[in-house]
This record gives C-alpha cells, sequence and structure tokens, in this order.
C-alpha cells in the first residue's frame, strides 16, 4: 500500500490539521482520474462513457450511487443525468452501482472545514478545495451531510452530455452525416430527415470510441426537467408494496436469524443458557456473536421467540450506568482541559460580560434514538472465495472492508447489493448489524443468512445522537442584542463513531456547535465555544447531526435576550443578520407567516433560524394553548437551497424535516438506567403522529450561489421555533429537550 | 388453518399463536406490509382482515380459519390501481415509503365507513399510522383527493 494509503486508512481526514498534512498526497491523488468500475463486467457491444451511464442493445441504465433513504435521490440523481442525456423518465432503469473509488463524494469536505458555510471568501474556499482532495484521496463513498445532490449536480450532468456527445458522434459514424447537424431527444440521436436512432441501437458503435469530453453544460435557461415537478422513479412501488426494500429480500435456502446483544452496549456477554430455545419449533441453532447470540430458524418470528426463551448474564456498560451521571459529567466537561475549539470569537465576549447585568440560562439536548421504520436487517451469504451482502448502506465501500474482515475476504472479494430502505436518518452509517449477520454466515458458509433485527433490539442497539448542555451568558443594551456567549458541552459524536471502524479524529469536532457558531449574525460580541466530554454512551450521526441540539440552544438563548431587551423577536433576527441570503430568509418567513398579525391570548407565534449544510432555514410556528394542552396550529418554512431540482419532492423533504424535527422536540428521548436504554419500542419514543401535524407552509428560495442539499437543514430550526412559540403564547420558557417533560401537547 | 388471502384460498400449518404479519411475509412470501413495531404502535403491518383494518402482527394464525385477507397486493396493483393508491401517487406521498402500505389500508378502511372525512376525522382514524418521514401533511392531502374520486364514481 502507497503512503498516502496508510495515511488515509490510519486517520479520518477531518480536522483541519490533518487536512493540511494531507495536502500533497490529495493534489496528486486527486488529479488522477479513479477508474470507471463499469469497464470490468462490461458485456460485448455494451458501452459505457464514464461511471453513470451505461447502455447496452436492450436499455439504457443510469447509476445512482447515492443511497435512497427515502430522500428521493434516486430520482434526482437520474434527473441529473437525464437533463443532459436527453432521456424520459420511463426510458432508462436505475441501478445503485457497485462499490466503487470513481463514487467520491465531492461535497462531504463542506463540513469538514473551520469556515462557516456562508463565508465565500479566499481562505474559506481553499480549504474546502483541500478538503475535497483528502475526501477523493479516501474514495470516501458517502451519503450522508446532505450532500448528494451538491456532490451530483455538476458531476450527473456533465456525465450525461459526455455520453449524449458520444452518442452522436457514434451516430455520425453510423450514418456519415456530421455531429453538427444531429441532435438529440427522447433516448435518442435525431437525424436532419427526423428519423430517430436509439441509444441502444448505437451502443455497439459507441463502445469502439473514445469518449467526447470536451462538453459544456447547458444553460439553466434550456432546462427540461431540473426546476420542474417530477413523479418520483419510486413513487408506483412505494404505492403499491412492489418496492423491494432489505427486509423482503428472500433467496433460495435462506435461513432468518436474530439477535440479542447485551443490553448494556458495548457490555460483554458472560454466558447463556439455550437449552429451551434449541429444543423449539423451527430452531436450526444457536451461535454466539461478538457481545450476544443468534438464533438461526426457518421464520423470523420463531427466532425473535427462541431469543426470548434464552437466559443471558451480562457484563456491566462501558459507560455511567444512570443518566443522571451522563449530565454530571458533561455538566463537568466546561473546563479549559476540556475545551475543543474556540469556534467564534468576534468582539470581547469576555470584557462585554465581565460584570453588570448578565443574563445566562442552561440547556439540555437529549440523546434520542434514529428508529427509521425498517428494522435493522441484512442478508448475508459467505463462499469459500467470495461473500456477498444484501442492505441498505450509506457507506458501500467501507462495508466491504468490515464484511471482508470477518469473513477472511478482500474487500473487492464482497459483493455488495445495495437496497432501497425504510428511513435511516444516519442509522444506516453504522456497521454493527451487517457484521453481525456477517459473523453469523461466516458460521454457516454456503446458506444465505437473513438477520432481522426486532424493534426492541433495533431501540436497544442504537447509538443515538449525542446529548449536549449549553451554558450562555448575554447582554442587551438600549433594546438590541450586544453580547452573547455561549458554551456547549457534549461528547464528539464523530469520534465515536469512527472509533467503530478503527479511525480517530484528529483536531476538533464541529458537530459539537454545529447550527449555534455558523449562524451569520453580526453580534458585536460574539463568543462560542465547543467542551468535549469524554466516556459516555456511544453515539452516531442523527440527522442533521450536531444541529439540532446546538441550533435549540442557540436560538432558544438568542431568543431569551431578545425578549429581555424588550425587542421583536423576527425584526431583531433580521437586524442582526450579516448575510443577505440568510436575511432575505427571515424577511420571507415574516411576510408569509403574517409575523406583526394579531393573535388571541392564548396564541404565540415563535421564529427560529438555523443554517445547517449550508442551508440556511427560519421557521415561524404558532401554537395554542387550550385546555388539552399546546397545539401546533401552522408552521411557516424558509430555505434556500441555491437551485431546487424538484419542487415537490422539495417541499416533501421540508414538511418531513419539520415534523421530524416537532416530534422529536415534543416526545422523544433515551435515558439511561442500570445501563441500558430505558425506552423499547415507538410507545415511548414515537415522534409525530397525524393528529398533532400542523399545517406546513413551505417557500424554498433560490438566491444562495451554490447547489445545496435539503435531507437535515428543515430539522434544526423546529424545536428552538416551537420552544419560542410556547414562551410567546404562555411566558413559560423550557429549555430542555423533550418538550413534554415540561408542558402537555394536545 | 385455511384462509383466503386477496382472494385465493391458502393453507398453512403453525403454531396457533404466530401473527398473521409473519405467515404473510415469512410463510406466504406477500412482503408489502412490513413490520416496524410488533406492537400495534406503527400499523405498518395493516391488512383488511374480513373488510376491518386491522394490524396483522395482533392477529393470531389460530383465529384465521375462514378468515378473507386482503393485503397491499390485493387492494390494487400498478397497472390496476385504487382509488387511494391513485391519490397517493398523485399526491407523491411517500418517501422512504415503508410505512405507505400500512397508511394506504388504514385510509381505503377509513374511506369505506366515512366517505367525506374531516381532518379530525383522518387524525383519529390515521392516528395509529406512524410515518418517521414525516409525510402526513401529503397523507392528509391524498386522503381528501381519494375521497372526492371514490364519491365521483
Amino acid at each position: 500500500m502507497s503512503r498516502a494509503g496508510k495515511i488515509a486508512r490510519r486517520t479520518f481526514l477531518i480536522g483541519s490539521a490533518a487536512i493540511a498534512g494531507g495536502v500533497a498526497f490529495g493534489v496528486y491523488m486527486v488529479r488522477r482520474t479513479p477508474a470507471n468500475p463499469l469497464e470490468e463486467d462490461l458485456a460485448e457491444g455494451a458501452a459505457t462513457f464514464n461511471p453513470w451511464v451505461l447502455i447496452d442493445a436492450e436499455r439504457v441504465t443510469l447509476i445512482t450511487p447515492h443511497a435512497d433513504l427515502g430522500q428521493g435521490t434516486v430520482s434526482a440523481q437520474a434527473a441529473l443525468i437525464a437533463e443532459e442525456l436527453d432521456i424520459e423518465f420511463g426510458q432508462f432503469v436505475t441501478d445503485f452501482g457497485p462499490p466503487a473509488r470513481a463514487y467520491w463524494n465531492t461535497a462531504m469536505s463542506e463540513e469538514a472545514v473551520p469556515f462557516r458555510a456562508t463565508d465565500d471568501g479566499f481562505a474559506a474556499e481553499t480549504m474546502r478545495d483541500v478538503a475535497g482532495g483528502a475526501i477523493k484521496l479516501l474514495g470516501l463513498q458517502a451519503t450522508g451531510g446532505s450532500t448528494a445532490i451538491p456532490d451530483s449536480f455538476d458531476k450527473l450532468r456533465r456525465a450525461g452530455a459526455v455520453a449524449r456527445e458520444t452518442l452522436k458522434l457514434a451516430a455520425s459514424r453510423r450514418t456519415g452525416i456530421p455531429v453538427a447537424e444531429l441532435s438529440t431527444a427522447n433516448g435518442a440521436v435525431q437525424l436532419p430527415d427526423g428519423t430517430a436512432l436509439p441509444y441502444t441501437e448505437l451502443a455497439e458503435t459507441a463502445a469502439t470510441l473514445e469518449p467526447v469530453t470536451d462538453v459544456s453544460l447547458r444553460d439553466p435557461s434550456e432546462w427540461r426537467l431540473i426546476g420542474t415537478p417530477m413523479e418520483r422513479l419510486d413513487i408506483l412501488g412505494k404505492s403499491t408494496g412492489t418496492l423491494g426494500y432489505g427486509i423482503d429480500i428472500s433467496l433460495e435456502g435462506m435461513v432468518h436469524a436474530a439477535i440479542r446483544l447485551n443490553p448494556r452496549k458495548g457490555g460483554a456477554l458472560i454466558g447463556h443458557d439455550a437449552t429451551e430455545a434449541r429444543g423449539m419449533r423451527g430452531v436450526r441453532d444457536v451461535v454466539e456473536i461478538t457481545g450476544g447470540v443468534a438464533v438461526i430458524a426457518d421464520n423470523t418470528w420463531r427466532a425473535f421467540r427462541a431469543l426470548d426463551a434464552i437466559t443471558f448474564d451480562w457484563g456491566p456498560a462501558p459507560y455511567p450506568a444512570e443518566q443522571e451521571d451522563h449530565w454530571q459529567r458533561v455538566g463537568d466537561s466546561f473546563t479549559d482541559e476540556h475545551l475543543d475549539r474556540v469556534w467564534r470569537d468576534d468582539g470581547d465576549a469576555g470584557a462585554a460580560l465581565d460584570g453588570g447585568e448578565v443574563i445566562e440560562a442552561e440547556y439540555r439536548s437529549p440523546y434520542v434514538a434514529h428508529a427509521p421504520l425498517e428494522p435493522l436487517n441484512a442478508v448475508v451469504l459467505v463462499e469459500a472465495d467470495r461473500a456477498e451482502v444484501w442492505t441498505s448502506h450509506q457507506i458501500p465501500r467501507q462495508l466491504q472492508v468490515e464484511v471482508g474482515q470477518i469473513t477472511g475476504h478482500a474487500p473487492e472479494q464482497v459483493t455488495f447489493h445495495n437496497q432501497y430502505v425504510g428511513g435511516s436518518f444516519g442509522h444506516r452509517l453504522e456497521f454493527e448489524f451487517v457484521k453481525q449477520a456477517a459473523e453469523i454466515a461466516n458460521q454457516l458458509r454456503g446458506t444465505p443468512v437473513k438477520l432481522t433485527y426486532s424493534r426492541e433490539e433495533d431501540f436497544a442497539q442504537d447509538f443515538t445522537r449525542h446529548i449536549a448542555m449549553g451554558r450562555a451568558r448575554g447582554r442587551v443594551e438600549n433594546g438590541q442584542v450586544t453580547a452573547l456567549a455561549l458554551d456547549i458541552a457534549a461528547p464528539s459524536v464523530i469520534a465515536s463513531q469512527v472509533g467503530r471502524i478503527g479511525l480517530s479524529v484528529p483536531g476538533p469536532d464541529v458537530q459539537i456547535v454545529a447550527g449555534a457558531w455558523n449562524n451569520p449574525y453580526a453580534i458585536p460580541d460574539f463568543r462560542v465555544r465547543a467542551f468535549r466530554a469524554e466516556g459516555l454512551a456511544p453515539t452516531s450521526s442523527w440527522r442533521a447531526v450536531g444541529a439540532p441540539g446546538a441550533g435549540f440552544i442557540f436560538d432558544t438563548f438568542l431568543d431569551e435576550l431578545i425578549h429581555a431587551a424588550g425587542a421583536n423577536p423576527m425584526e431583531e433576527r433580521i437586524r442582526l443578520m450579516d448575510h443577505d441570503v440568510s436575511r432575505r430568509v427571515l424577511e420571507t418567513a415574516a411576510e408569509m407567516s403574517d409575523w406583526g398579525a394579531p393573535l388571541e391570548a392564548n396564541q404565540g407565534k415563535g421564529v427560529a433560524f438555523v443554517e445547517s449544510f449550508g442551508v440556511p432555514v427560519a421557521e415561524v410556528v404558532q401554537v395554542t394553548d387550550t385546555d388539552r394542552g399546546i397545539r401546533i396550529d401552522k408552521v411557516w418554512v424558509v430555505c434556500d437551497v441555491g437551485t431546487i431540482v424538484d419542487p415537490v419532492n422539495f417541499e416533501n423533504l421540508v414538511q418531513g424535516g419539520v415534523v421530524f424535527g416537532l416530534g422529536h422536540a415534543m416526545n422523544c428521548e433515551i435515558t439511561y438506567a442500570d445501563g441500558m436504554a430505558q425506552q423499547e419500542n415507538y410507545y415511548d419514543h414515537e415522534g409525530m403522529r397525524i393528529h398533532q401535524c400542523p399545517e406546513i407552509i413551505v417557500a424554498g428560495l433560490e438566491n444562495g450561489t451554490q447547489v445545496r442539499g435539503i435531507g437535515e437543514p428543515p430539522v434544526p430550526p423546529a424545536a428552538p421555533a416551537l420552544g419560542n412559540a410556547i414562551f410567546a403564547a404562555t411566558g413559560r420558557r423550557l429549555r430542555a429537550l423533550p418538550f413534554r417533560n415540561g408542558i402537555d401537547f394536545a | 388453518m385455511r384462509f383466503t388471502v386477496n382472494g385465493t384460498e391458502r393453507e398453512v400449518e403453525v403454531e396457533e399463536d404466530m401473527p398473521l404479519l409473519w405467515v404473510l411475509r415469512d410463510e406466504l412470501g406477500l412482503t408489502g406490509m412490513k413490520y416496524g413495531c410488533g406492537v400495534a404502535q406503527c400499523g405498518a403491518c395493516t391488512v383488511h382482515l374480513d373488510g376491518a383494518a386491522v394490524r396483522s402482527c395482533q392477529i393470531a394464525a389460530g383465529t384465521l380459519e375462514g378468515a378473507e385477507v386482503v393485503t397491499i397486493e390485493g387492494l390494487g396493483t400498478p397497472t390496476a390501481l385504487h382509488a387511494v393508491q391513485e391519490a397517493w401517487i398523485e399526491h407523491q406521498v411517500a418517501q422512504c415509503g415503508y410505512c405507505q402500505s400500512g397508511q394506504i389500508m388504514q385510509a381505503a378502511a377509513l374511506l369505506e365507513a366515512t366517505p367525506d372525512p374531516s381532518d379530525e376525522d383522518i387524525g383519529f382514524e390515521m392516528d395509529g399510522n406512524l410515518c418517521r418521514c414525516g409525510t402526513y401533511p401529503r397523507i392528509r392531502a391524498a386522503i381528501h383527493a381519494a375521497a372526492a374520486k371514490l364519491r365521483e364514481a
């Protein structure tokens, strides 16, 4: 392995220092074009022009390597290729493609640099280029961080254009008509006499040509698809029960497995007695795996039931057993020794808040479970010279490595078939469930094994969102907010996450303060510091990662200061805003929600603004304090992603993000007792149900200069907007999530 | 035990207490309805049993003798959609889609009983069907649209 490769394996290049250290290799490696993985298995007469377009005599296949977790990214990626390829929905099929270096995620670097996404300065742009190089160096094929669209936007349109021009050249060779006289439409090259040569008929000729790579992208005024409502490619299958998910996979000779792991996550299995389980109907075997036991049976339910008949002796948890001790440890981390980084230090907050009238508050954001509706599952088949995996995953190449380490295969001997999935919210960034399926299948070589988690196991073993505590101090003068100093202490979610694949994070973890430090306000004295808490429960990226917690803490305290100043919450945010695109977002929210309109005495409106993943989002929530509790009447949400690919799917994702943010803010937390999560199923961690769902009005602006993703950014402002509205309606300031611990909801 | 599924008579020999959910998914290979929670908290496994929307995870196989079960596969097909499915497609309801078979089965039963439901009716009848992606605004709109479509038919 090259030295660069070794560095890449040892260190996950996220912190600024490591990225700076990786530059030299990055520049060298980045300039080499990764191999096209489609060339390996190319049949005679089939043509592939780049890693995203595959055409043979039968069909056009568009490769959509970003995992579709429900956000509709298969359709969006296909639309970007189709835009330039001049092919219509219905004239091609899609495939997730093989795991490959070529599908490295260009856009993942944005969150890795210590510059605000709203900062377009030279230094910020340079560092983003460097970080992008580092991620290409790693060949990091990943779906996450709302990057599928930013990563794909130019790349996939270019892929479509290259394929189109090469097909035109093929048609020219075939007919003798100059390329300049040819055009393309409807999946075919159009000849001057009106004859259409379908791409599939040109594949054989095109396969003999060097791809035409000197192409330019169409002007937005020429777009046919981008910006128009599209019918998602998966919508028919998802409305008729005919789309197959990972959990629906069935293979010849397949057996069903279920597992029980130490509910004290990461703790040991000391012993177990499976005598009764072994005698139960349909049970084929009971085997040990890391940290627990698997039952192998002929049916999922029989496997679940047999697990209940096993007695276990579990070791202790490698983290504090009781929730209060978790909070104690976080609270004890506001020290110089735990200071992770000073992320924002405008003016001199220290001096400004030294004496005089200072406003102070403390906030808490809890552990929260991912709990997508499809429980974790994976099918694995292990044979002597290869392994095969069917599941949904967001980091395919690492999955090959993880499985290969268990089964004794090289990564390229591990074939991965990515699947549609019933939600993720970050759940499918983790590898444990795939490793467990591989451990079981490795003990049953030659037999496909389907591991299905029970809902209770999925809750018990979830690597949750991290907890966070904020301590804030601020000052107001003459009706204005003049100083804000926020300290946030939390465990490093990124360190926990990459630690499980044997990597470390050099430097600070921005997720401790994401959604707080980066908001583009010009508060004269403005400081945000991150403190890292250690030794807590394992955590993982949960939709929007740090921003739901830190954004709640930041915006709620800002709201408190604005009220203390006697200012208008909307007007003061607009006055403080130092970023044109973000200011327009707030102004639009004010207009749409008719902010100043009079309300009933028991009603209130709250506004919150949080920028995450480069997307400024403002949400206005209106509530009524009824005799049955707080009712959310209506939400207005405005965001700016630069360019909206599909306005219908965009609206759906924004509405869903608001529901997700509100539902968890109201109802959800994971707490520990005796080292175990106390919440075990949806009855005590349900998010929002339809009767609580307000009307949600969405506006997507396109003033930003960069194309951004929308999967995560609507989530963070929901909690503070709701809390601020509850304060406006009731005068009660709720400083800890979930709000149901402090107030009732109708 | 013998019962009909989507109009076809089926016979299975399983434990009396095996839930219908697992009979359908693992014994009969019908995977349109989903396992989400196993305790009637999410509604992903909703099917029609003798015309009523039920959580198939709560129906014991031993009670099925002679029953008529309809799953999402029997409600409508990609080439012959039920009005609720048409509305679901027109309103682009699904995100991950995992709950939607259950939502559609529940909505179809709701409209059988209440042809012109209010938002409160929808909130009451659909409350057992969890959508983690948060497609509720579109579910509501699609039910109203399907209701109008069915009333016209």
